[in-house]
């Protein structure tokens, strides 16, 4: 460190020594980055499961759904912020504006991820649940989402970790979370370059998209033990 | 008892895939339905437990109109088996048997112990209770499914093509496995199939749908094979009628000659009574094969397995007369093996005194 210290206190890898200075502040934003990735997620799936469920059950549904939220992905991030308090009454830098934002986008992704994940269940196990006498809300919940899970779990982790990467652009609108440490590096890089806080964000956003993409994977684990079992 | 009456299925396309059927089936009895693809069999077998629903006529279960009675309550009077098995890949295989009861809201410990009787029933080791379908093989998972489709005890079982998609030999075991469970539980079955051998094989009485969905002929197996109704049964039902009806005629109790017998692992001996084959078997008299002294040298190696012609089938003391003419036809010394339920050697036959049992029986009045 003694060493790292005394070439700049500008170098990159000053990071550390700038989390310790302003470590209250940054675990501050991290925490809000944290809910602000993961709430908007869990929100989306509750909604995505209606609207796959849908697209499977009646498939004129499924092109212009796929449509619909494949265009919903295409709007630029900063311009959904922007956009959302109008239309939602709200005021032109509410808290709220950021996770509404993540949810339509969880949303868009989400419905094709349980769409899909209910066209993995085979013709077969749906016949046979149907025959032995399952009520369809039943065989839904009993058969093929338990089933879907693997497919599921798949798209929960890439929506976890865009939406890591979407929060950071909230934070340059002045939104709480790891984006502003972004926005004080641009501020202090006047007129030199000054990486530490820049650096800092990068790697506190990759180590949160990495716990979160872990967490995932361990879920659906423990929801899949039959995907382990092999043939002995 | 299943009973179709005047069952017709119209898509809205204009298809008939099934017209007019009167069928019934019985109680306690294997109805197979049978015929070419697009004659609208597993169409009739699914109107049974309304997966698909018939656009006119009624289907009686008893004497309840099945149109009446609402379908998942239906369908779990009724057990349900399908080609692939169909189990749930996210149950372990004790779960999967258990899946009716837990649905009719039994004890969790009772439905388990129900399934772990049925395991054992349909052939199961228990150690398999925990493990999952991508565990087993094929025949196994259909031994799975049959259990599952066993596990409320359902007075009526619906097959579709439950065998079709394991090879030949598991397939006879299955087969056979099944007409041994059948023959202790009784059940109403419909199975359908578009193999006539596995029909003749397993049905109390067979239904050959042509296509459109019209029955052809309604009869026990051995009917089918001596008096099909029209040019389209009889094609239908293939080659070697005669040969294979002699399947439903008993042999009787066979008087056989008694055969000269080597013992396995004994010296080769220097000759045989009857020309050059010679009969082996082992310690208990079970039949291993016939031994051809002219290829072997007398008294100085002892008879070895490899040294064995297997291709002799058996003929069981009591079976048919098709088992006792092809134990004769096959055997290299055209004397046919007689066994008794053991499996221990009565003796032998030959195809022309089988023959003349095939001249000698009650013939049926030919039409």
């Amino acid at each position: 460190m003694t060493v790292l210290a005394s070439s700049s206190s500008s170098s990159p890898l000053q990071f550390w020594g700038y989390f310790m200075d302003h470590r209250s502040e940054d675990l501050g934003w991290l925490w809000d980055h944290t809910w602000l990735s993961v709430l908007p997620v869990v929100i989306g799936l509750l909604i995505a499961l209606p609207l796959g469920w849908l697209a499977r059950r009646y498939r004129w549904v499924y092109p212009p759904m796929m449509s619909i939220t494949g265009l919903l992905y295409t709007i630029p991030s900063i311009a959904l912020f922007v956009l959302i308090p109008p239309i939602f009454g709200l005021g032109a830098l509410d808290p709220k504006q950021v996770p509404i934002a993540l949810t339509i986008y969880s949303v868009a992704l989400l419905v094709r991820v349980v769409a899909d994940g209910l066209a993995s269940v085979s013709d077969e196990t749906i016949q046979a649940a149907t025959a032995i006498g399952y009520k369809p809300v039943g065989r839904l919940f009993r058969v093929e989402l338990p089933i879907a899970v693997p497919v599921i779990t798949a798209g929960l982790r890439v929506a976890l970790v865009a939406n890591v990467s979407i929060v950071a652009v909230a934070g340059t609108i002045g939104m709480s979370n790891l984006g502003q440490l972004f926005t004080q590096g641009f501020q202090q890089s006047t007129p030199d370059a000054y990486y530490p806080p820049i650096v800092l964000g990068i790697v506190l956003c990759v180590l949160l998209a990495l716990v979160l993409d872990l967490s995932v994977q361990a879920l659906n684990r423990l929801l899949t033990p039959w995907r382990r079992a092999v043939r002995t | 008892m299943i009973r179709f009456d005047s069952v017709t299925k119209r898509y809205p396309d204009g298809t008939v895939a099934v017209d007019e059927l009167d069928l019934t089936a019985p109680s306690g009895k294997i109805t197979v339905l049978v015929g070419p693809s697009g004659c609208g069999k597993t169409t009739s077998l699914r109107m049974i437990n309304r997966m698909i629903e018939p656009t006119s006529g009624t289907i009686w279960l008893d004497d309840e109109d099945t149109a009446k009675i609402a379908t998942h309550e239906l369908r779990r009077k009724i057990g349900y088996v399908i080609q692939h098995a169909g189990l749930f890949p996210h149950r372990t295989i004790v779960d999967n048997i258990a899946t009716v009861p837990y649905l009719l809201g039994w004890d969790k410990k009772k439905a388990r112990s129900r399934s772990l009787e049925l395991m054992e029933r349909v052939g199961l080791p228990p150690h398999f209770a925990k493990r999952y379908p991508a565990q087993l093989s094929g025949g196994q998972q259909q031994r799975v499914g049959v259990a599952r489709a066993l596990a409320a005890d359902p007075p009526v079982m619906l097959m579709d093509e439950p065998f079709s998609a394991v090879d030949p030999v598991v397939r006879d075991q299955l087969q056979a496995e099944f007409l041994r469970l059948q023959e202790e539980i009784g059940k109403t079955i419909v199975f359908v199939t578009h193999d006539i051998d596995e029909a003749i094989k397993l049905g109390d009485q067979v239904a050959v749908l042509r296509v459109g969905g019209h029955l052809a002929q309604l009869a026990t197996p051995a009917e089918l094979l001596t008096r099909p109704v029209d040019a389209f049964v009889a094609g239908f039902v293939g080659r070697d009628r005669g040969y294979r009806a002699l399947g439903f005629s008993s042999a009787g109790t066979i008087s056989t000659h008694q055969e000269q017998t080597a013992a396995l692992g004994a010296p080769t001996p220097y000759g045989a009574e009857n020309g050059p084959w010679i009969l082996v078997v082992d310690e208990k008299q079970i039949p291993q094969g016939w031994l051809d002294l002219d290829g072997v040298k007398p008294g100085e190696n002892v008879i070895t397995d490899g040294m064995l012609y297997r291709g002799g089938t058996l003929a069981t003391q009591g079976g048919t007369l098709r088992a006792a003419l092809d134990a004769a036809l096959s055997s290299p010394s055209g004397r046919g093996v007689v066994v008794d339920d053991a499996g221990a050697l009565l003796g032998s036959i030959t195809a022309s005194e089988v023959l003349a049992l095939i001249e000698g029986r009650e013939r049926e009045p030919q039409p």
